[in-house]
C-alpha cells in the first residue's frame, strides 16, 4: 500500500483571546496517503485555514500528532519548520502571492533561494522546467502584470512544484478564476496528480470538490464528513462542456 | 552561497524601486559628499594656516649658551664662551631630527655706502639661515659653502638697509657697502618680511658668512648661538630634547650637573598652530556627524516603510521556507546596498565638487584620503545601524499574520 504523507491524530488548536479560549480544531484526525487529491471544505469559521495553516507547517496544534512524511512536525522550533516548508511542501494561495514586477521564471525560483542544496545553474533549470508542466514554458520572462488570472495561478502552481514537495498546500486556488479558468486550473491538479503529486485542497465551492479523490468536511473544528469520491469528474471534459461564447469572453 | 542568494534577493528589491532608492540614497550622497568637501576645505585652509604659521618660523629651534656664575658673579649670555663651533659640528652630525642648522653670530655696527649710512645689525650664519627662517630672496643669491670657508666679504641684505644706503633706482646687487668699516659686496637682497610679532623689523639685517663676522668684526672664535630647523613641528620638543643630549655630552657634563646651556622651541607658535587645527577638525567633525545621521535617519524611514508595505510578500517568503534570519539578512543587505551605494556616489560628487571648489572659488582644498575612508565607513555603519530595526521587525513577522496582510 502507497505511505502515508500526512498523519494528524486527536488535533486541537486553541487561542486565546483576552479572557476567552477559542477552539479552532476541537481533535481532528485523518490521514492522507501519497497520491491522494484531498479536498477540505467548510463553511468560514469551520477551521479549515487553521488546519491548513498547521498542515503547511506555519503553525503548530495546541495538542495532537501531525505526522508529516514520517516526521513528528510539532515540537520543532521556528527554523526547523521553515526548513520543512522549503523542502517538503508547496503553497497555493488564493490571492496567487506573486512578486510583483518580477518575472515568472524569478517567481518560480523564490522557494530554491532559501535552499542551501540548489546551485543556481539547477535552479533555472528546475524553474524552466516546471513552468513548461504547468504550460507555461512560452512566458518565462513574463511579469505578473503582463499574466491574465489564470496564467499568474499557474506560475505559483510551477513555484509550489519547484521544491519537489511531498505534498502541495492549495488555500481556495480557484478563488479568483473564473469557472473557464478554475477548470483549467482543476484539470491541471487532476494532471499532476496523475503524475504522482499529492495534493490537499482547501474550498468551499462543491463542484471543485468533486474533481478530487476524497473530501473532508470540517464543521465547528471537528470533522462532519471524510468520504472517498466515487464519481470522480474530469476537468478536461467539464471544461469541454461550457459553452463557447464563455471562450470568446 | 546562501548569502550570495540573498543579496541577489536584497539587490533585486533595490533596483525595482529605482526612484525610491535614489531619493533615500539623496541623504546619504549629500551627507557623504558634503563631509568630503568639507573636509577638503578644512584640511585646505589647515594647511595654508599651517604654512603660514610655519613662515613665521615654528619649527625653529635656538641654542644659546647659558647664563653662568662665577664668583658669584652672574654674567650676561651674550659674554659667555662655551658655545663653538665644535658643538656646531657635533649637532650637524648628530641631530636627526633637524634639518637645517646654522652657527650664528651678531654684531651691531653702522652700513655705509657712499654718504649714506644707517645703523644696523650683522647676522654671520652659513646658508642653511634662509630655509630655516623661511626667508626668500628678492632678487640675487645667496652665498655658498665656499664663501663660509674662504670667510668671503660678501653679504645679503634686508629691505630697510637698501631703502636707507641706496639711491632710489639703484640695484644693490653688485655694489659695495662697509660695515663697521669692513667692506662687503651686495650678493643678494632678501624679499621684504615686515616686522615680527614682538614689532622688530626683520628686514634691518645684513647676513654674511659666519665666519666672516667672526674674524673680521666680532674678532672672536665662539658662537652666540646655534639655529636649527626641526624636520617638522610635531618633532620640535622631540629636537630639543635631541639637542640637549648632544650638547650635554660634548660639554662633558655629570649627571647632577646642570646644562650650561639653553635649547629653545617656539612652543607658543606650535600651540597656536595645533589648537587652530584642533578646532578646524572638531568644527568639521561635528558638521559630518550631523549629515550623516541625517542620512541614517532617512534609510532608517525608508526600510521602515519597505519592511511595512512589503508585509505579505515577507510573508510569502517565510511560507515557501525563508527564515527569519534570512529576512533579516535581505533587510539588512538592502540597507547597507543603498548606504554604500549612497557613499560611493557620495564621494564621487565629494571629489567633483571639491575640484569644482579649487578651480572656481579658488579656495584652498586638499582631500585626505582618511575622509573618504572614513565617511564610506560610517556610511556602512550607519546602514547597518538604521537598517537593523526595520530589518528584526521584518524577521519577527508572523507567517500566517504577515501573508493575510492587505
Amino acid at each position: 500500500m502507497s505511505r502515508e504523507i500526512i498523519t494528524i491524530v486527536d488535533l486541537k488548536r486553541d487561542f486565546i483571546m483576552g479572557p476567552e479560549t477559542v477552539h479552532a480544531l476541537k481533535g481532528i484526525s485523518f490521514t492522507v496517503k501519497e497520491g491522494e487529491f484531498v479536498t477540505i471544505m467548510g463553511s468560514s469559521g469551520s477551521g479549515k485555514s487553521v488546519l491548513l495553516h498547521i498542515l503547511g507547517c506555519l503553525d503548530r496544534p495546541t495538542s495532537g500528532i501531525y505526522e508529516l512524511d514520517g516526521l513528528n512536525v510539532k515540537d520543532l522550533c521556528k527554523d526547523e519548520l521553515a526548513t520543512i516548508r522549503n523542502e517538503k511542501i508547496g503553497f497555493i494561495f488564493q490571492s496567487y502571492n506573486l512578486l510583483a514586477r518580477t518575472s515568472a521564471i524569478e517567481n518560480v525560483e523564490l522557494p530554491l533561494l532559501y535552499s542551501n542544496k540548489v546551485s543556481s545553474a539547477e535552479q533555472r533549470e528546475r524553474a524552466i522546467e516546471a513552468l513548461e508542466r504547468v504550460g507555461l514554458g512560452n512566458r518565462l520572462h513574463h511579469t505578473p502584470g503582463q499574466l491574465s488570472g489564470g496564467q499568474q495561478q499557474r506560475i505559483a502552481i510551477a513555484r509550489s512544484l519547484i521544491n519537489n514537495p511531498v505534498i502541495i498546500l492549495a488555500d481556495e486556488a480557484t478563488g479568483n478564476l473564473d469557472t473557464r479558468n478554475s477548470y483549467e486550473i482543476m484539470a491541471l491538479f487532476q494532471k499532476l496528480n496523475k503524475q504522482g503529486i499529492t495534493i490537499i485542497f482547501v474550498t468551499h465551492e462543491p463542484d471543485i470538490a468533486s474533481f478530487s479523490s476524497r473530501t473532508i468536511v470540517l464543521r465547528d473544528g471537528l470533522v462532519i464528513q471524510n468520504d472517498k469520491n466515487s464519481n470522480i469528474l474530469s476537468a478536461e471534459d467539464e471544461l469541454a462542456k461550457l459553452p463557447k461564447q464563455d471562450a470568446m469572453l | 552561497m546562501k548569502l550570495l542568494k540573498l543579496f541577489k534577493i536584497a539587490f533585486k528589491a533595490v533596483i525595482l524601486n529605482k526612484l525610491r532608492t535614489l531619493l533615500t540614497m539623496l541623504g546619504i550622497i549629500i551627507g557623504v559628499a558634503s563631509v568630503i568637501a568639507m573636509l577638503a576645505i578644512g584640511e585646505g585652509s589647515k594647511e595654508s594656516i599651517r604654512a603660514s604659521i610655519t613662515s613665521m618660523g615654528s619649527n625653529m629651534i635656538s641654542i644659546q649658551p647659558g647664563a653662568d656664575v662665577r664668583g658669584g658673579v652672574r654674567r650676561s649670555r651674550t659674554e659667555m664662551q662655551s658655545l663653538t663651533l665644535k658643538d656646531y659640528e657635533a649637532i650637524k652630525e648628530k641631530a636627526s631630527l633637524l634639518s637645517y642648522v646654522t652657527p650664528s653670530v651678531d654684531g651691531g655696527g653702522q652700513v655705509i655706502n657712499g654718504s649714506n649710512n644707517w645703523p644696523s645689525t650683522i647676522y654671520g650664519v652659513n646658508p642653511d639661515y634662509l630655509s630655516i627662517r623661511v626667508w626668500d630672496l628678492q632678487s640675487g643669491s645667496m652665498f655658498t659653502d665656499a664663501d663660509v670657508k674662504s670667510a668671503g666679504k660678501v653679504a645679503v641684505i634686508g629691505k630697510t638697509i637698501v631703502d636707507n644706503v641706496f639711491l632710489e633706482g639703484i640695484d644693490p646687487v653688485g655694489q659695495m657697502i662697509r660695515f663697521n668699516n669692513i667692506p662687503f659686496k651686495v650678493i643678494g637682497v632678501l624679499e621684504e618680511k615686515g616686522e615680527n610679532t614682538s614689532g622688530l623689523d626683520q628686514d634691518d639685517v645684513v647676513i654674511a658668512p659666519y665666519t666672516t663676522v667672526q674674524k673680521r668684526i666680532l674678532a672672536i672664535d665662539y658662537l652666540r648661538e646655534i639655529i636649527a630647523s626641526a624636520v617638522s613641528e610635531d618633532e620640535a620638543q622631540n629636537a630639543v630634547t635631541e639637542v640637549s643630549g648632544i650638547l650635554r655630552v660634548q660639554h662633558k657634563l655629570a649627571e647632577n650637573e646642570d646644562d650650561d646651556f639653553h635649547v629653545r622651541s617656539m612652543d607658543e607658535l606650535i600651540s597656536t598652530s595645533s589648537s587652530t587645527s584642533e578646532m578646524l577638525t572638531i568644527l568639521l567633525v561635528a558638521v559630518a556627524s550631523i549629515s550623516l545621521l541625517i542620512g541614517g535617519i532617512g534609510i532608517m524611514n525608508i526600510m521602515y516603510v519597505s519592511v511595512k508595505e512589503r508585509t505579505k510578500e515577507i510573508g510569502l517568503r517565510m511560507a515557501v521556507g525563508g527564515k527569519g534570519s534570512d529576512i533579516l539578512m535581505q533587510f539588512l543587505i538592502e540597507a547597507i546596498l543603498i548606504s554604500i551605494t549612497g557613499g560611493l556616489l557620495g564621494v564621487i560628487l565629494g571629489l567633483g565638487s571639491t575640484v569644482f571648489i579649487e578651480k572656481f572659488l579658488h579656495w584652498p582644498t586638499s582631500v585626505s584620503l582618511y575622509s573618504i575612508v572614513i565617511s564610506f565607513a560610517v556610511c556602512a555603519v550607519t546602514g547597518i545601524f538604521f537598517g537593523w530595526y526595520p530589518a528584526r521587525k521584518a524577521s519577527a513577522l508572523d507567517p500566517i499574520t504577515a501573508l493575510r496582510y492587505e
